[in-house]
């Protein structure tokens, strides 16, 4: 049958489903009496299906895409943010923000430099990038949440290919209290690592996601309720974005 | 009078990345090339024809925009985006086979010309009707037919014969 366009043409209707029922028995009579054929159309519907499990998973990843964003890239996601995860109530808030002064409350800076040096500290260490293994994560996440007189989480990144490695506590940034610091620590499977540092917040009960770049090392700081979160990674933007949408979401399901 | 909300297409947006996803196989130029596709679609929102499939309008947007990007240059393809594609699967719970096998197919699909692969994905990965396909790529219906049956010939080839891994070397069956 290759080589006649007519019956090529009515073998990929079969495959796709788009014979009518007497169309289609008589290819099934067809393709009984031709196996090579019938090993085409079995191995062209095989096509399908291994397309869809490959790429089926973009349809539940966060993204930052949307209409009217600025053409600048890197104000793109922010927007993109914006619509798809906070909504339109916050966006003048977060436009200011973004276009506006440009300026960020001390207490808010102080996480992201804070994240960012705890990165840069901790991140190197190949035997104890942690003081408590993910392994006992019961215990790590109890112990943190003593420490720091709140219920914290580590979220579950493996979505975004990070496993948690573990946490660590680690001293009080000044003007914020007394309350210690709680450090997450991620790792995928190329070894690169991204820290989550959780602390309580005095400033404010909630501010859009903001990004700083301390080095190599870029920053996504948000303070939700009592608490402000910071992530740090030595990844590009658009992919930190993606993975601080992920622990967002975790954080507020 | 806008013929369709921002709302309405930005609910499309998944479905517009998965195809610039398997299209490009990278998530960068993916993301980039679903952006500018939005932005174009509202620039021409007035071309679309209210009563008519928008999904299919905005692939063929999408078109456009590629075709316009491969003029420019040819979109990048990251291996590492590959890799790092396989793991995310194998992080969910899929096999390892299985994270080889999406892998392979991945690089498969770079492999097929251009205009086959458009044809080999907006029919077997967005399930378009071959009439919506001819119209995304404006070419006649048996122009898509014969991408169509080309693409999917050569990717079976591709996937038997094995692909070739990074090194150009290729794996013994």
């Amino acid at each position: 049958m290759t080589g006649d366009p007519v019956n090529e043409a009515r073998l990929h209707g079969y495959v796709d489903g788009a014979l009518n029922e007497a169309e289609r028995a008589e290819v099934e009579v067809y393709l009984a009496a031709q196996p090579d054929d019938a090993e085409r159309v079995r191995a062209y519907r095989a096509q399908n299906d291994a397309l869809h499990r490959a790429f089926d998973a973009v349809l539940d990843e966060p993204h930052a895409l949307r209409i009217g964003a600025p053409p600048r890239r890197r104000w793109r996601w922010m927007g993109g943010l914006a619509a798809t995860f906070i909504g339109g109530a916050v966006i003048g808030a977060l436009v200011h923000a973004m276009w506006g002064s440009q300026q960020v409350t001390a207490g808010a800076l102080t996480i992201a430099r804070q994240a960012a040096l705890a990165h840069v500290a901790y991140m190197p260490e190949v035997r104890h990038p942690v003081e408590v293994q993910a392994s006992d994560e019961q215990h790590l996440v109890a112990w943190l949440s003593k420490r720091l007189e709140t219920p914290v989480r580590a979220p579950s990144l493996l979505s975004a290919g990070y496993r948690l490695l573990g946490g660590r506590l680690l001293p009080p940034a000044g003007e914020v209290g007394t309350a210690p610091v709680a450090l997450f620590m991620y790792e995928n499977a190329q070894g690169k690592r991204l820290s989550l540092l959780v602390r309580r917040e005095t400033t404010g009960s909630g501010t859009a996601f903001r990004f700083s770049r301390d080095g190599a090392t870029n920053v996504f700081y948000w303070i939700d309720g009592p608490l402000g979160y910071a992530l740090a990674g030595d990844l590009g933007r658009d992919e930190l974005s993606a993975v601080a949408l992920t622990v967002y979401r975790q954080l507020n399901p | 009078m806008p013929a369709f909300t921002a709302a309405e297409i930005e609910a499309l947006i998944p479905r517009l990345r998965r195809f610039a996803r398997a299209l490009t196989g990278s998530r960068e130029a993916a993301d980039d090339l679903t952006q500018d596709t939005l932005e174009r679609a509202w620039v021409k929102r007035e071309l679309w024809q209210a009563g008519t499939n928008l999904r299919a309008w905005l692939f063929s947007v999408m078109h456009g925009v590629f075709v316009n990007s491969l003029r420019r240059a040819r979109p990048t393809e990251s291996l590492d985006d590959l890799e790092h594609a396989g793991q995310e699967r194998a992080d969910d719970g899929a096999s390892a086979e299985t994270a080889i096998a999406v892998r392979e197919l991945r690089e498969a699909l770079l492999r097929l010309p251009d205009d086959q692969r458009q044809v080999v994905l907006l029919v077997g990965l967005e399930q378009l009707s071959y009439a919506e396909a001819a119209e995304v790529l404006a070419v006649p219906i048996g122009t898509v037919m014969s991408r169509l049956a080309r693409g999917r010939e050569r990717l079976r080839q591709h996937l038997e014969e094995g692909t070739p891994d990074r090194h150009g070397l290729r794996r013994v069956k």
